[in-house]
């Protein structure tokens, strides 16, 4: 049982000048599930994503089965052994479960005997799924399944997880790492990519602790320490600082405001069922729920950026708005800092652009909100994803905003650029803003928000403050 | 030296539709519309110019002039409205929409010189000449240069203020690079401001119509464009859509164009071969934009 | 009037074979993500292609040499549009132009300002025995020249492969999500630079079959908007190689009207029935709302983007 199935040993990745990984290292025995652990940005997905083929390192070794391997593609790994579910899922949306599945191989499809064949290995298993089904009518935890299967089909040894809890509920979760472990118990092989000390305490043999490309710590679960693990993976640095957030009630009158509101989609489906709620002033309510529950909808109609279909919305002329996608819909990458600053208000600004005192505006904007950039004349897409996303906290509350909305604000920042991001919301709540922040991170919102609502199945609705209560509202059940 | 001076007046008459039809196409590539239908627009404006000249009584003098810019202007708004509907309403791709439109129009001319705008004698496929107040003066007396060619400068002048100074320009800017952030965090009407672009495009693209009918042709016929809307695709990506580049790229292939008609009547090199070197243009700066992003994404 | 309905018909088949062929290739093309506007580029290449072809080595070989042609145009688009990622829509319409203008001066180049090559070889209508012997569609399905049969074969045979093989399954899901293609091992860029290859090369011999089945010469600029007509094709067609060969059809029979009306002596304009397929593009572009069903990453520079 001691023999190593995935070896990776001094990986060095340098992407431009920034290095990545910097001799990182992580030997995963057969048979076990290896938790590969640390914060945002430690490297942890590339080191994986090296193994998998997708990038080719700068230096060190990979071997499978004590088999030394160089991956140009991720063919060559597939080939070899090793399966990865990304975190961010890469099914084809408009195919069926089975055409995904096939996807890859050679020679003639005969789609009905690969339908026998999955729903052989579903049944195997226990990873139950529709055969026939299209990926886009599946719920998350259901194409994580076909993901899962995808990998096994291909006669994966290594199946590399990538934060595979993250977008499911705490019960899917943990549905989920129980087969996980199943699986590895007939031989196999699972790399579990983490940020949750939870997850790994209870279901890896082995943990891997990478912190700034580094591997700083490995060995047994059983010898491991939750603080020990706290300290390997922050190195010292207090990160939970800010979390403290509770305040007095906020007594602020309400500034948003939803009476019976629905919203349809251009195919007519109810996203948002009809929701009454009021957010005051001074608050910052925290929104959960899986994904495509239709919180999304609920923050757009808050923010006005979608209209609603029924009911009455009553919210300020502008509302400041942090969307979840920045690249895309928050910054033109390719304007200047002062351009991107001069969007607030384009739509409805009359006659000349008043440059100069937009770029005045801007450079203030850019040292109280700590953006660093050589100027405000630097293109956007030059900025790291920090700074991108303090100058888009900076425009959406710096200005004379009465409410703003986020979504998922410190997804894929740095551990000090996420409580940075985190501190403005909380100084805008003081300074009386009425504030909605939706994070598909649990402890997230438990962290910011003075109270929390759940969306669920379109329907939303008001919650304890309390882990597993949340839970339990996010999947639908009865509070127990 | 007479040939040299015979040679860029020349060559500035050839420039001038190609700078206005080159700041149609960079005002619609700059909103993120793919325009390539600036050919069918001018050829529009032509028509709606040509018949206000031959149409215009002797007795309103040079007011036929300005009239018939006019009606150019919104002859060519019109027929890219079309594009601007099929697109907003039906979501039909405007590449396709206006190279069609291009067709429609080069057919519609043709059949109009052969019927209802026919000339009286029935014996030539052309208009009447316009009427002598629909001329263009000329700049410098004694050459074809005519006042055209400072219209195309101011216009370049105008565009050029307008993207840069106004909210309105802004806004196209930020739709054409990006619609989703344009909406999102701009809360920019991109689908107006993007139908409202392109029929301004295509308003531009019909006053250059209507120039070549009132400076140059004083009739319409058929083959009233020798492909201006394609030709002015490369003026505008190679001035890299920047409304005073498109000043100095429109001389520069007018002058190349005259060029190739000297070469083909003297030396045999066929007249084609400047539409060979504009798409070459095109690609090289393709290929050069695409290579620094690339050197500048792998530093990144 | 039977005459005429039977000379209709088969003008529809007639006009209807080289858009088909043209739509085909574009639908493997467009189905990897990737919108070849240079498609007439390969068209006009072709029909001269065609005719050097055809010159040295009989009908055939000018389709072959046709089919050489297209190709070559349609590696110049793929080199931008592919392999350096570049805007699939500029990439096309500059290919467009220097297959136009290039053809235009290679052609006077190698026959001069007078023309000729007016005795290119040319496909006669082969008569299928028994089945052009049907009354009404025989004649007009099965009396065509053998180019038609070659189209007959490739439609089901693209079909077959694009939805009962791997390699066809990876195509889709290129042109739908390339993240997920290449997370699966597929390489995408070599797939879609495959893909607009053979576009390119059944978009030459459609241009061929303009030059050896109808037309007999090369006339500069005889692709005359089909390659436009043909992406227009494909979308009626729903992106799949069976809908694109019922869609030109259609175009066809707009085509051939115009033969129908010479021949029962109609004195509407001829520039009716020239402007009538683009009418019709546009009328049938707003009638499917442009684009349903279209791959969803159609015209994405970006493979990486999921």
């Amino acid at each position: 049982m001691n023999d190593v199935a995935l070896e990776l040993a001094s990986i060095t990745k340098r992407f431009g000048r920034a290095t990545a990984l910097d001799s990182a290292s992580l030997s995963a025995r057969r048979g076990t599930v290896h938790a590969l652990l640390g914060e945002n940005g430690a490297g942890k997905t590339t080191l994986m994503r090296i193994a998998f083929g997708m990038l080719r390192p700068d230096a060190g070794s990979i071997s499978v089965d004590g088999v030394c391997q160089a991956f140009a593609s991720p063919s060559d790994a597939i080939a070899a052994g090793i399966g990865m579910v990304h975190q961010h899922f890469t099914l084809v949306p408009a195919m069926t479960v089975t055409e995904n599945i096939a996807l890859g191989g050679l020679g003639a499809f005969r789609p009905m005997r690969t339908r026998v064949a999955i729903s052989a290995l579903a049944k195997r298993t226990g990873l139950a799924v529709d055969p026939d089904a299209r990926i886009e009518t599946l719920s998350a935890g259901a194409q994580q399944r076909v993901e899962i299967l995808k990998a096994l089909s291909r006669n994966a040894r290594v199946l590399i997880l990538d934060e595979p809890t993250a977008i499911l509920t705490p019960t899917e979760a943990r549905d989920l790492l129980h087969k996980v472990r199943e699986l590895v118990s007939s031989g196999g092989t699972a790399i579990l990519i983490t940020h949750k000390l939870r997850d790994a305490l209870e279901f890896a043999d082995d943990i891997t602790v990478l912190r700034r490309g580094t591997t700083v710590w490995s060995g047994f679960t059983s010898t491991a320490t939750e603080d020990g693990l706290i300290s390997a993976m922050l190195g010292g640095e207090r990160v939970l600082g800010d979390v403290t957030s509770t305040v007095a009630t906020p007594g602020g009158a309400a500034v948003m405001s939803l009476q019976n509101v629905s919203v349809r989609d251009a195919f007519g489906i109810e996203r948002l069922k009809p929701t009454t709620l009021s957010i005051r002033a001074g608050e910052i309510v925290g929104v959960a729920g899986v994904e495509g529950s239709g919180q999304r909808e609920l923050l757009r109609v808050l923010a006005g950026r979608i209209s609603a279909t029924a009911g009455r919305v009553t919210i300020p002329p502008i509302v400041g708005f942090i969307p979840e996608d920045r690249q895309r819909d928050a910054l033109i990458q390719d304007f200047s800092l002062r351009d991107n600053i001069a969007l607030l208000g384009a739509g409805t600004r009359e006659g000349l652009m008043a440059w100069s005192d937009i770029g005045d505006y801007a450079r203030t904007m850019m040292l109280g909100y700590d953006v660093r950039a050589h100027d405000e004349n630097v293109r956007a897409g030059t900025l790291s994803g920090g700074n991108q996303q303090k100058l888009v906290v900076g425009r959406e509350v710096g200005g004379s905003h009465t409410a703003l909305v986020a979504e998922n604000p410190s997804r894929g920042l740095d551990v000090q650029a996420a409580a940075a991001v985190r501190t403005r919301i909380r100084a805008a709540r003081d300074a009386g803003m009425a504030v909605v922040i939706y994070s598909s991170d649990l402890d997230e919102i438990l962290a910011i928000a003075d109270r929390v609502i759940v969306a669920c199945a379109g329907r939303v609705s008001e919650a304890p403050m309390e882990y597993e209560s949340i839970g339990r509202a996010m999947l639908g059940l009865a509070q127990a | 030296m007479t040939q040299v001076i015979a040679f860029i007046v020349d060559a500035l008459v050839h420039a001038t539709p190609l700078i206005i039809t080159g700041l149609a196409v960079a005002i619609a590539f700059r909103a993120g519309i793919w325009n390539i239908g600036a050919d069918g627009q001018l050829i529009a404006g032509a028509t709606a110019a040509a018949w206000v000249g031959v149409a215009a009584p002797a007795s309103i003098g040079w007011l036929a002039l300005p009239l018939a810019l006019i009606a150019a202007a919104v002859a060519g708004g019109v027929w890219a409205a079309i594009a601007a509907w099929l697109r907003s309403r039906f979501g039909v791709l405007e590449v396709i929409s206006t190279i069609m439109l291009n067709f429609i129009a080069t057919y519609g001319v043709s059949y109009l010189v052969r019927g209802p705008l026919q000339e009286p004698s029935h014996v030539y496929p052309q208009t009447s000449s316009i009427a002598n107040g629909a001329h263009m003066p000329t700049l410098v007396s004694g050459t074809r240069l005519h006042w055209g060619f400072v219209i195309a400068l101011a216009l370049a002048v105008v565009t050029w203020w307008v993207m840069r100074y106004t909210a309105a320009g802004f806004r196209i800017r930020a739709s054409g690079v990006n619609p989703f952030a344009a909406r999102s965090a701009g809360l920019i009407d991109v689908r107006r401001v993007t139908t409202v672009a392109f029929i301004a495009s295509g308003a531009i693209a019909g006053v250059a119509g209507a120039i070549e009918i009132s400076g140059v042709t004083f009739a319409l016929y058929e083959n009233i464009s020798p492909g201006y809307g394609y030709t002015a695709i490369a003026v505008a990506l190679l001035a890299g859509l920047n409304p005073i580049g498109v000043v100095g790229t429109g001389i520069l292939f007018g002058a190349l164009e005259t060029a190739a008609g000297t070469m083909q009547r003297n030396v045999g090199i066929p007249a084609t071969t400047a539409s060979v070197i504009e798409a070459i243009a095109i690609l090289a700066v393709i290929a050069i934009t695409q290579l620094r992003t690339r050197n500048a994404a792998s530093v990144a | 009037m039977t005459g005429a309905g039977e000379a209709f018909l088969e003008g529809v088949i007639r006009t209807a074979t080289p858009l088909a062929l043209a739509a085909i290739g574009e639908t493997v093309t467009e189905r990897s993500g990737v919108i070849n506007i240079g498609l007439e580029g390969s068209i006009i290449a072709g029909a001269l292609g065609a005719v050097v072809g055809a010159a040295h080595g009989g009908v055939w070989a000018g389709f072959a040499f046709g089919a050489v042609c297209g190709g070559v145009v349609a590696a110049i688009f793929a080199l931008f549009a592919v392999t350096l990622r570049a805007d699939q829509i500029i990439s096309g319409t500059a290919v467009t132009l220097l297959a136009l203008g290039g053809t235009g001066t290679l052609y006077r180049i190698l026959y001069g300002s007078a023309g000729a090559a007016l005795n290119t070889p040319t496909l006669d209508p082969m008569p299928i025995p028994l089945l052009s012997q049907i009354p009404v569609v025989g004649p007009a399905l099965f009396a065509q020249p053998s180019i038609t049969y070659v189209l007959y074969v490739l439609i089901p045979a693209v079909a077959w492969w694009m939805y009962r093989t791997h390699a066809g399954l990876g195509l889709r899901a290129i042109g739908e999500n390339p993240a997920a293609a290449i997370a699966a091992g597929i390489r995408a860029e070599r797939v879609q630079f495959m893909a607009v290859l053979f576009g390119g090369m059944l978009g030459g011999v459609s241009g061929a079959t303009l030059v050896l089945a109808q037309a007999g010469t090369f006339v500069q600029g005889m692709s005359a908007g089909r390659g436009f007509i043909a992406i227009a094709i494909v979308v009626l067609g729903r992106w799949n190689p069976l809908g694109a060969a019922l869609a030109a059809l259609v175009f066809g029979a707009a085509s051939a009207l115009q033969f129908f009306f010479q021949a029962i002596g109609s004195d509407l304009p001829y520039q009716l029935f020239l402007v009538f397929p683009y009418v019709l593009t546009l009328v049938a572009l707003a009638a499917t709302r442009g684009r349903t069903n279209a791959p969803a990453a159609l015209g994405r520079q970006d493979l990486q983007q999921s």
